[in-house]
């Protein structure tokens, strides 16, 4: 009885979607000859498309359902079995072989692969120091943040106007890039320090087109719409370097950075700093009410998130050697929040993983290129669907004080 | 009340205007050390503008807050931020729970150490022996004040998980994490039953007895301010109608006029 409901609605789907598409797909009017063609195969193909794409999409509906009821008879157990992901991340035996696993082959990567590779591989690493940056602000602090690639414009420019003009060399620029960033970031934070949610989006929106159209046509500084060009790959101790070898060094180089952004996000996670960002992404209220300098830990947020921004830009200039304002799009803000959710708020790995998934499935799909778009927001409507919680959903550290473990010894 | 008492919170005509609207008239108020004092009054009374001027989230149209901090001198607490009067030794409670859900029962009372802990982005960064000192006393307080709202057993579960009776006890254990002298409590009984009522009711003597901790408490469950509190404020409509011991305030006219109604009494 469940089933013939269960077709029945399926096949009203179907014939739904034949009468929406029967215009497109079956009446095709030729005006040249005057005549109306009737494709009745489309029709047929729709009908069957719809059927199987709706059978699925209640299979999976119910699955959830039935996924969640039983989550809630599982937590009221006392011992809950975590699923693979969590024992992956959670295990040493599991996850160390794992670990040294994708070290090695991000190691060995680029003398095996060809540079067109490694290129791709120079810019999915950006994206995943960009999407570890924008997490400290979204993820841990809750700052929504519209206009994030202004920062990464930010770094990118100060190491194109410091190393075309004055001649200053990529690792002194690296530093002040991001320093440069986290000042834009405290400058635009103060103003907003007051605002929350949606009003926080519109803002940090405009001021992320805002600062696109100063480099458009602020000419005398920013070259305007022609962008700057001949910037310095980065030197080694004076090393002369082809195209090929200098982005197998910022590939390494890459590499580096993202371990650096790994390990400060995680310690400051679980720190002072840590707990007061989650604290202000909770409950603003309660959080200055219980003594944390609200002003202090949002600009704090700010300017950090904001000086990954600034670092990899200035890789980002160095790595294209010419950079314009299109750069700098809106498109790049939206891409890179979209990581941090799909990932899950605040959670590492996951941003980490949804970074490289974004970025390198399109470079790897080009057979597909004209429907890139149709499948990255059927992912996203997906993922909110069945995982609004993103792909790792964010696990808090547990802390042992001395106390407890004397009574699980006594207990055990 | 013994010789030593010293004032800890001192309001003197206090007023908060909300456009047009007078949501706390001229209210004075005192706590002094080692009290327990009650401020009721019927919904909408402006108890809660009062708690909320006090702990600097608006800030009053006239009046003053003075605080007295033990062996300190004397703080115009008037338009501070809130963060300010919570390390200057004032922590409060919310009416309606107001928990970091997506935090740990822990991390929630860690948060608490905030402003008693000086770790900043780099410390926290580079973890050196001042840091890893500092988070180990804030856990092992944590884990303290935790055992003291007997919650030890919930400590790793994440907040929004905790029955309501929990709750309220957490925020009263993260609200001790400040170390606070004067603890403003805004209806913690609420919703409880006659159960947890009493619990609380433990609790919060047991605050003041063993934490030396005052209290200020905003509560409509009768039995429970009548119990415990040494002094009653009672508010309506904005104004102090009534103040004096739990005896005087219920045989006060005024007041059971205020929580029956006009008549109420006369019959």
């Amino acid at each position: 009885m469940a089933m013939i409901s269960y077709l029945k609605s399926c096949l009203i789907a179907a014939i739904w979607f034949v009468f929406l598409t029967f215009p497109l797909m079956v009446v095709k009017v030729n005006t040249l000859k005057n005549t109306v063609e009737w494709r009745w195969m489309n029709m047929l193909w729709v009908a069957i498309g719809a059927f199987i794409l709706s059978a699925v999409w209640r299979w999976a509906m119910e699955r959830r359902a039935r996924g969640a009821s039983q989550k809630e008879q599982e937590s009221s157990d006392s011992d809950k079995k975590p699923s693979l992901g969590e024992r992956l991340l959670e295990d040493p035996k599991l996850y160390r072989p794992l670990l040294g696993l994708v070290v090695a082959l991000a190691l060995l990567m680029p003398w095996v692969s060809e540079m067109y590779q490694v290129t791709i591989w120079v810019f999915a690493l950006i994206y995943v120091v960009l999407g570890l940056g924008l997490n400290i602000t979204v993820g841990l602090a809750g700052l929504l943040d519209l206009g994030y690639v202004a920062f990464f414009g930010v770094g990118a420019y100060t190491y194109a106007i410091l190393n075309t003009r004055f001649g200053l060399d990529f690792w002194i620029c690296l530093p002040i890039g991001g320093l440069t960033g986290a000042l834009v970031g405290v400058l635009l934070g103060f103003p907003i320090l007051r605002l929350r949610g949606d009003y926080l989006a519109i803002v940090t929106l405009g001021f992320g087109s805002i600062a696109k159209i100063v480099y458009e046509n602020w000419e005398g500084v920013f070259n305007g719409a022609r962008g700057i060009e001949k910037i310095a790959r980065p030197g080694f101790f004076g090393m002369e370097m082809d195209i090929s070898a200098a982005t197998t060094f910022t590939y390494y180089l890459m590499l580096v950075m993202v371990v650096f952004t790994i390990f400060v996000t995680n310690r400051l996670k679980d720190s002072r700093i840590g707990r007061a960002w989650m604290a202000l992404r909770e409950d603003e209220i309660a959080c200055v009410a219980m003594g944390v300098d609200m002003a202090r830990t949002k600009l704090g947020a700010y300017a950090l998130g904001a000086f990954w921004a600034g670092l990899v830009g200035v890789i980002f200039a160095s790595q294209t050697t010419y950079i314009n304002p299109a750069s700098f799009d809106f498109m790049l803000s939206a891409i890179v929040l979209s990581m941090v959710v799909l990932g899950g708020m605040g959670s590492i790995v996951g941003v980490v993983i949804a970074a490289l998934v974004l970025n390198l499935l399109p470079e790897y799909l080009r057979a597909f290129e004209d429907y890139r778009m149709l499948v990255f927001g059927a992912v996203m409507v997906l993922m909110m669907l069945f995982r609004p919680q993103g792909l790792v959903s964010n696990v808090r550290k547990t802390y042992t004080h001395s106390k407890k473990v004397h009574a699980e010894e006594a207990n055990g | 009340m013994a010789e030593n008492t010293q004032k800890l919170l001192e309001v003197r005509e206090l007023t908060m205007d909300f456009g047009g609207l007078r949501a706390v008239d001229s209210i004075t108020l005192e706590v002094c050390t080692g009290e327990i004092v009650a401020l009721i009054g019927p919904n909408g009374a402006g108890k809660t503008t009062f708690f909320n001027c006090v702990t600097g989230i608006y800030k009053p149209t006239r009046g003053e807050i003075l605080v007295h901090p033990p062996e300190q001198k004397t703080y115009k607490i008037n338009g501070f931020k809130p963060n300010r009067v919570t390390a200057m030794g004032l922590a409060r409670t919310f009416q309606n729970i107001r928990l970091f859900q997506n935090m740990t029962v822990l991390e929630n009372v860690m948060i608490g150490r905030h402003c008693r802990t000086t770790t900043n982005i780099l410390g926290a960064i580079l973890r050196g022996k001042n840091t890893n000192r500092q988070e180990r006393e804030t856990i092992e307080r944590s884990y303290e004040l935790l055992e003291k709202v007997g919650l030890v057993h919930f400590a790793d579960e994440f907040a929004k998980n905790l029955p309501y009776g929990a709750q309220r006890r957490l925020e009263i254990a993260r609200a001790m994490a400040t170390d606070p002298f004067l603890l403003l409590l805004d209806e913690p009984a609420a919703g409880m039953n006659p159960q947890e009522t009493k619990d609380l009711d433990e609790l919060i003597v047991r605050i003041k007895d063993t934490e030396n901790i005052s209290i200020l408490l905003i509560e409509h469950d009768m039995k429970l301010v009548m119990n415990i509190s040494e002094r009653i404020y009672v508010m309506e409509y904005g104004k102090k109608i009534a103040h004096g011991s739990p005896q005087e305030i219920r045989s006060n006219p005024k007041v059971i006029e205020a929580y029956l109604g006009e008549g109420g009494d006369d019959a």
